[in-house]
């Protein structure tokens, strides 16, 4: 019984933590139809910002708790910054091409950014482990289990939660839907499309930093930190369908429990559950859950 | 072409033994990149030849330190025959899908045998990897001091066959199929033939090609890693493709001499910067040469013949 309770505490933890790496690659897919390499690094920019913010903060002689908002400032920064650079530098020159070309540009835009995440804090791992520390251990269901992964699952709830109100509920939301559905007829409506693709851009670069901050208390931040992140983004959108957020938080769940469980049933098949259950579903359904783009199927 | 050819079996003579080294590498690298670049020829990416990859290199790996067997004239064939049957088997699969989804797929089959590598420690030696000692020819154990020089010949050999098979892929009605099947796949298939078996057969060549540069890089290094099937590897693949181009079988050649150069002295250089330099030439390609290094050869042609021109005005 005690088994089944830490998969699943662990299981949510990891799909809470993959909800926050993927939501932006998805979302930034279903509008700007481009498989974003970067957003791994963006993730890593994130959690650099935050580590060196946080515990630039926490030599003060502030509590401690107000760490947690400087993540977050730590993501808008980063968010407002690189996301606007990189969009209308980079991307807007690129939108019509074939599909290799948006994706090889993202991924040299990675590889740059890798190295300027190196230049700027240097090689050495920096760590911010007050606000992990702080949020102390539950215990649960007979188990003790360490706090931090339930406030990872409360900011994926929250950011869920705001993401959907903003898409269902603003006006600027009711333009990105229209702009995921038809991008021509958007802009034939009067829609700006350019503009609603930087804001999406940065909405996804938010996010991605945004994962990265709250994910620096919980490793030590260091170079190539973005390279795995990217690809378990790819294994959750790609079961979860591109373009859609609540196919990425199912895609979450899943891999989050299989991991989980074979973690503590299976060890040597830890990694490989997830790239399988990838597989799997491609196989049996290529566009993913809620996948929207129509699978040429020949 | 000739003089290229001199050129290259000429290299040694004037060029430090570490050149050598690197050249090796390139021209084995170039093998598998030929085969992204033929399926780039018929419209889908592939990001995951690292399956093929890893599997000629691992095979070649095995085959060493499991059987014993230390003939390269065996070994070659293993590592052709390894890649080649992991893309029979996932092309069955794959020949199905296009676009984005061929690519996630691929993609999803490359990471598969990299857990598999990483995580079976007694069986693949995890992320220690397996040593590659040096192979015989014929049964002959070639001098330490020239195994460099030996593979580098083995390699400059085996791509020059390779480039042949490839020119006469590319030109044959296959390799005119792949190119009709990126422009139109349905008119392909009202025309009677099968667009699934040509993606198929051209699937199958190209995992054999990924195969066989694994082994060959394999021997180089003279050891293998969990690392050669992992996504940066393909991707590095596919970065290649389009630093050469796509319209010649000598592209991809130039276009992995271009990146291992570059990634060597760039690290040489300033080590913190050398992905940083490579994502710059990545996007100046993709801005300025879409075409690749190799259209670079057109447009000198071009200008020569313009300069001719306008010499007899």
């Amino acid at each position: 019984m005690d088994t089944v309770a830490i998969i699943v505490l662990d299981g949510i933890g990891f799909a809470s933590w993959l909800f926050l790496i993927s939501a932006g690659i998805t979302f930034v897919f279903g509008v700007l139809r481009i498989l974003n390499v970067a957003h791994g690094s963006i993730f890593a920019l994130g959690a650099y910002m935050g580590a060196w913010l946080a515990a630039w903060f926490l030599g003060g002689q502030y509590p401690a708790w107000l760490s947690f908002p400087i993540l977050i400032v730590a993501a808008v920064l980063v968010a407002v910054t690189v996301g606007p650079f990189i969009e209308r530098v980079f991307l807007k020159r690129i939108y019509q091409e074939e599909e290799v070309i948006p994706l090889l540009t993202t991924f040299a835009l990675f590889l740059i950014l890798e190295d300027v995440v190196r230049l700027v804090w240097g090689i050495e791992p920096l760590f911010v482990d007050k606000p992990f520390s702080i949020m102390g251990q539950v215990r649960l269901a007979g188990i003790s289990y360490a706090g931090y992964p339930f406030l990872l699952t409360g900011i994926a709830v929250l950011c869920a939660i705001l993401l959907w109100l903003v898409i269902n509920r603003t006006y600027f939301g009711r333009q990105v839907t229209s702009v995921i559905g038809d991008r021509e007829i958007s802009s034939a409506m009067g829609i700006n499309v350019p503009r609603i693709d930087t804001f999406a851009f940065i909405l996804g670069s938010f996010l991605a930093a945004l994962g990265g901050a709250f994910t620096a208390p919980m490793i030590s931040v260091e170079p190539g930190m973005g390279i795995e992140v990217i690809v378990f983004a790819f294994a959750v959108v790609g079961i979860g369908g591109l373009g859609s957020v609540g196919g990425a938080a199912i895609g979450c769940l899943l891999v989050g429990i299989a991991r989980a469980a074979a973690v503590h049933l299976y060890p040597e098949l830890e990694l490989f559950v997830i790239y399988a259950l990838m597989v799997f579903v491609l196989i049996l359904r290529p566009q993913g859950f809620f996948g929207g783009i129509e699978v040429r199927r020949i | 072409m000739m003089a290229g050819i001199l050129l290259f079996i000429t290299a040694p003579l004037l060029l430090s033994n570490w050149i050598i080294f690197v050249l090796a590498i390139a021209l084995a690298k170039g093998i598998v990149v030929l085969g992204v670049v033929l399926l780039l020829r018929g419209g889908l990416i592939s990001l995951g030849h690292g399956l093929y990859y890893a599997a000629g290199a691992y095979a070649v790996a095995f085959a060493l330190n499991r059987w014993n067997i230390r003939e390269a004239l065996f070994l070659i064939p293993l590592s052709l025959l390894a890649g080649g049957g992991m893309a029979a088997l996932t092309g069955l699969l794959l020949k199905r899908y296009r676009g984005i989804f061929f690519a996630m797929l691929s993609l999803a089959f490359s990471m598969i045998l990299y857990t598999v590598l990483f995580k079976f420690y007694d069986v693949t030696g995890g992320t220690d990897g397996m040593r590659i000692p040096p192979v015989t020819i014929l049964g002959i154990h070639p001098a330490t001091e020239n195994l460099r020089l030996f593979y580098y010949y083995l390699a400059l050999i085996l791509t020059i066959g390779v480039l042949y098979l490839g020119r006469r892929f590319t030109a044959s009605p296959l390799g005119y199929l792949m190119q009709a099947v990126r422009y139109n796949e349905i008119r392909v298939e009202y025309m009677g033939t099968s667009v699934g078996r040509a993606i198929y057969f051209s699937y199958v060549f190209s995992g054999a090609l990924g195969g066989l540069g694994g082994g060959l890089v394999a021997f180089n290094v003279g050891h293998v890693a969990p690392e050669l099937a992992y996504w940066t590897a393909s991707a590095d693949f596919v970065f290649v493709a389009v630093l050469g181009g796509a319209g010649n079988v000598f592209a991809p050649f130039l276009g992995s001499i271009v990146f291992e150069f570059v990634k060597n002295y760039a690290f040489k250089f300033s080590p913190h910067t050398w992905q940083m330099t490579l994502g710059g030439i990545l996007l100046l390609i993709i801005f300025f040469l879409p075409q690749g290094v190799w259209s670079l050869n057109e447009v000198i042609k071009r200008k020569v013949i313009q300069w001719q021109l306008s010499l007899k005005q």
